[in-house]
Order: structure tokens, then sequence, then C-alpha cells
């Protein structure tokens, strides 16, 4: 939908600004974000994604004659958890209203949304960049159906459809103009996409388009108050391609005015491929949706009961998560802001300090450490992870023990992570248990202090760097599974005999 | 408020609908009967009413959310003129 906020003000015509003038860019986004519901918003079919074509649009989907939407309880609920996240009023009374256009992926002739009064008002999400925190206002956010997917393979020179998707809920979130860089916009657009994959409201998966963006730009000369005409570049779906889109759309609009040119307000798409952003082949009368009340739909009103049922069960939300996770397990900024980074990964590092009853520092350091890097890898998710969070708890288990050191402990890692074998029986089976018997630890460096009487010299004589050639033949010797605590100990109260 | 010929064209256009020539002059009448009368209601005072949405007073029902549609795409698609791998073709339409 337009933006309500209207960022609609001309530049004066014809005004020729000077090179190098100072630009202030102006962003507000729209984010799609699917409903994790079973059904979609209007109809009993299933919303799953992937299927065969058209094996999950029932008649509602298709805008059969006679057919009513009933709309969907969860749907509504999941609207009221992101309203109640973001500190927004939830509408009492809200209204679907009929947004008309004409395209084959909507049988119907119109979209269902809402406009007049959507069910999440005024909100704000809390954006970090380059460490500065700053608040960007959320205009609103409001229930509609998504439209099916036009394939333009060739079919004989047609075009085919998929109405699957026709009719999955939609929350779409508008943002007021409040950010001011590509890295703002693309700062908020992850802090949304966060929420909503805590709050188990939409799996946020982009590739699926399950969460996309439509981005409002527009520049005006730094200093000035009036907006300048935007441009909306439509259906952006990854973070990366938002902060590409944005960037080359600021750098268009200031080359068109810097020339004396003006910029006109229209629909842009972001090719991807040649990096840049084109209008779209359309159609002065394309926003001219024509919205009214639907009247196949009745006023939604939300009771209180309702209300506080939801309110009172919200998860922790990532910025409290974070704090928390700060104070009581004693982590650094960073740290935490990782392990927060999603609700699973949260989880699984909690479930590993529980079970593993290791230091919560050390459980970080190998959640954020070898666990991620393999993670990212491979290309995984942590719910993909292969070492379930039992398995990976029971490894810490073995260090913070003393049965291993963290050095082998990283190579029983790498063998857990291609197989289905606890850390013991890796452990056992390759005999890595560390040794801390002083003893056979002591044999050891006798021997080696015997075979190198130079270095022993040149050690007894000052040099104190050849120590670590001695702790490196120790563990050579031991292969890597001596205690290195131990071993320092004992080196230097033999060496120094 | 007086609708042009242009105005009605346009309006049929944006809704997909065929008229005929002959008739854009009565659309533009009628059309602009209906204006007139919106017209004369905006010069109401409605200070105190609050916008009605629907017409009946009652509260949207919700439903669960659960599946309860199955897959009849064979007997809705025996109504399209053109399918292909469960597709429904349509002409070609291109951004």
């Amino acid at each position: 939908m337009q933006d309500p906020t209207g960022q609609g003000q001309e530049h004066p015509e014809g005004h020729k600004y000077p090179e190098g003038h100072k630009w202030e860019t102006v962003i507000g986004l729209e984010i799609h974000t699917q409903l994790a519901t079973q059904s979609k918003i209007f109809s009993g079919a299933a919303t799953a994604y992937g299927s065969e074509p058209n094996t999950q649009a029932c008649a509602v989907d298709l805008g059969l004659p006679g057919v009513l939407p009933v709309l969907n309880e969860g749907a509504v609920r999941m609207a009221i958890t992101f309203g109640c996240a973001i500190d927004a009023e939830i509408a009492p009374y809200s209204v679907f209203a009929r947004k008309n256009y004409f395209y084959p992926d909507s049988p119907k002739g119109y979209q269902i949304s809402q406009m007049e009064l959507p069910i999440v008002g005024v909100g704000h999400m809390d954006i970090e960049v380059d460490g500065i925190t700053k608040r960007i206002g959320i205009t609103r956010a409001h229930l509609e159906e998504d439209a099916g997917k036009s394939l333009h393979e060739d079919f004989h020179g047609l075009t085919g459809i998929d109405l699957n998707r026709s009719g999955t809920p939609l929350l779409e979130i508008v943002s007021e103009p409040d950010m001011r860089s590509a890295k703002e916009a693309v700062a908020y657009m992850r802090k949304i996409h966060e929420l909503v994959r805590y709050l188990a409201i939409s799996d946020g998966n982009m590739q699926e388009g399950s969460f996309r963006c439509d981005a409002n730009v527009s520049v005006r000369p730094k200093g000035q108050q009036a907006f300048g005409t935007r441009t909306e570049i439509k259906n952006i779906n990854s973070f990366k391609f938002v902060e590409k889109a944005i960037n080359y759309e600021v750098e268009r609009h200031i080359d068109v005015l810097e020339n004396g040119g003006r910029i006109i307000q229209e629909t842009r798409l972001y090719d991807s491929v040649k990096d840049e952003t084109r209008a779209m082949r359309s159609k002065e009368e394309a926003n001219d949706y024509r919205y009214f009340p639907d009247p196949d739909l009745l006023p939604v009103i939300i009771d209180q009961q309702l209300l506080s049922d939801i309110r009172n069960n919200l998860p922790e939300l990532p910025a409290a998560k974070k704090q928390r996770f700060k104070t009581d397990y004693q982590l650094d900024e960073d740290s935490a802001t990782t392990l927060t980074s999603s609700r699973e990964l949260a989880d699984f590092y909690e479930a590993v300090v529980k079970r593993s009853g290791c230091d919560a520092k050390l459980c970080s350091n190998w959640v954020t450490g070898d666990l991620l890097a393999s993670l990212n890898r491979e290309n995984l998710d942590i719910n993909a992870a292969p070492i379930t969070h039992e398995r990976f708890a029971d490894l810490l288990a073995r260090i913070h023990d003393n049965t291993i050191s963290g050095k082998i402990a990283k190579q029983v890692f790498d063998e857990m992570w291609r197989s289905d074998a606890s850390a013991d029986q890796i452990i056992a089976a390759k005999g890595l248990q560390q040794i801390t018997d002083s003893g056979e630890i002591e044999s050891i460096i006798d021997k080696i202090i015997a075979d190198n009487l130079d270095q022993v010299e040149q050690y007894r004589s000052g040099k104190d760097k050849v120590f670590s050639f001695f702790v490196g033949q120790v563990m050579k010797q031991s292969q890597g599974k001596a205690n290195p605590a131990e071993v320092n100990k004992l080196l230097k109260a033999k060496l120094s005999n | 408020m007086s609708l042009t010929a242009h105005d009605v064209q346009k309006i049929a256009h944006l809704a997909r609908l065929g008229i005929n020539a002959e008739d854009i002059d009565a659309y533009a009448n009628s059309l602009s009967g209906i204006l007139d009368l919106v017209a004369e209601m905006n010069t109401l005072d409605t200070e105190q009413t609050s916008p009605m949405a629907h017409p009946l007073n009652q509260v949207q029902r919700l439903r669960a959310d659960v599946i309860t549609e199955v897959n009849q795409r064979e007997h809705f698609q025996a109504l399209a003129p053109q399918i292909e791998a469960g597709l429904y073709l349509v002409p070609k339409v291109i951004e």
C-alpha cells in the first residue's frame, strides 16, 4: 500500500543543485511477513510451502462466485502479538477493505487488506547502527492476504498461475520515514525479522518469500524540512539487496537532481544481476486502488480478555534476553548479541549451559566459535545442526571434568559433526583421554630432558623461550593428551633442578 | 458534479468493464447523480456520527486455525479454459 505518511512534496522544478551539495536520504519500509498459520487467512486451505501447484487453493482462494471469507483467529492473534511486542496500540475495532486491481494471480480482482482501521496502530522499534541506538517509528501494521504466483516460463506464450499462496496471511508492517541510510534500513529490517521469528509468528524464510519488503526512498538537501519526491522499490527479498537497491536509488536521485532533473514518483524494481533499479512498465492508474470496506467481512472487535491473554503470554523479547544474558551469564556485548540473534540459538545455548554444568563463558565461546563457524561453513541454520544440544553439552562437560583438553575437544567436535557418536564414544574409541596422572607425564618429561641436553643447558642459562620447545615435545609425545597445566607445572620443576 | 465521457471511460477501464459508446452519456448522467447525492450528504454535520463499516451491526466471527479443505484441484480445473502441469494458463502478463 501507499505510505500514508506521504513523502510527496516536490523539489522545486528545474532547480539546479550544485554538485557535491549535501543530501540527506529518507527511507521508509513496508515489510510483508507471512504469518505462520496452518490455514489461510480467509479459508481452511493449507498454507504449507512447496506443494504441487494449486493443490492448496480452495474455492475461496480461487475467488469463485458465492464463496465467503471467514477470518482466521490464528492470524488475528499473531498480528496482535506483534503489536504488543512493538508497544503499539491494538485497535479495539478494525475493518477489512478491498484493494482493487487486476492481475491474474489475484483472481477476485481485489486483495482483502485493511486501509482506514488497521489492527495494529503506532509503535516503534529500536535499532543500533555503529553503536548508536535510534528509535524507528512504526506507523501501523495490518492484515491482508497474499496473492498467488505467476510463472513466466514458456507455456506456449502463456503465463502459468499457481494459487497455492493466494490467501496466505500477511502482516504488512509500515514504518515512518525515519531511516537516514541504507544501513539503518537494513538494521531495522533485521530487527523486525528477528522479532517475528522470536514471536514465532513467521518463519521469516526469505528465499521462500515469507519475509520481503518495499522501500520508499527520497533525498532532500540537508537541513530542508520538506521531503523530496519518493520512489518505491518493490519486493526486495534479502538484506543485501535492500542495502544495494537503496544505495543505487539514492545515487540515482542525487544524480537526477544535480543535473537539474526531477524525480517522478513511481514504482521501481531492483535487478540484482545488474545491480540497478528500473521503473516498472506501468500504468499511471495503477495506484487507484479504490479501497472500500469489504461487505463480506464484518468489523473485527478485539476484546480485552483476548488482548490481556496475549500480552501475558508474550515470550521474552530479544532486547530483554540479551540484557539477561549479559547479567546472568556475565557475557560481553558481542557474545550476548550473537547468542540472542535468534530464539533457537539462545535456547540452544541455555540448554548447553544447563546440561553441561560448565562455565557459561566457556559454553559461549564454543557456541559462538566452533559451532557457529561450522554452521556457517555449511550454510546451516541452528535447527539443522548435526549436533544436538545434548551431545554438544556432553562434549563440553568432558572439558569441564578434565577428561580432555580444549584442543582435543575440537578434534572430538569435528568427529561428532560427521557422525552420530557421542563425545564419550569418540574419546574412548580414539583413546583421547587426557593424561592427568603426573607419574606418566613425569616419565615423558624425563625422557625428553635426557634426549635434549643442549636445550636444557640453554634454558638453564636464561633462554626462557626454550620452555615452549619442551612443552611442544611433551604434547607431541603424548599426542596432545597431556593435561597442559600439569605439563607446565612439572616441566618448570624438572628444568629448574 | 458532472462527469465527462472521458471520466466514464477511465472508470470503466479501471473496473475492466466493456461499455458501448452510445451508453456513455447515460452512464455519465447516472454516475453524476450518485456524486451529487454524495455531495449533498457531505453538507450534513457528521461530527457526532461514527463511520459505518458495515450495515449489519454485528461482529466478525473468527474461525479456528485448522485445515478443513482437501485438494480438489481436478474438480476446479475442470472449469478452466486452459491448464498445464497443474497451473492455470492465462494470457501473458509481464511487468
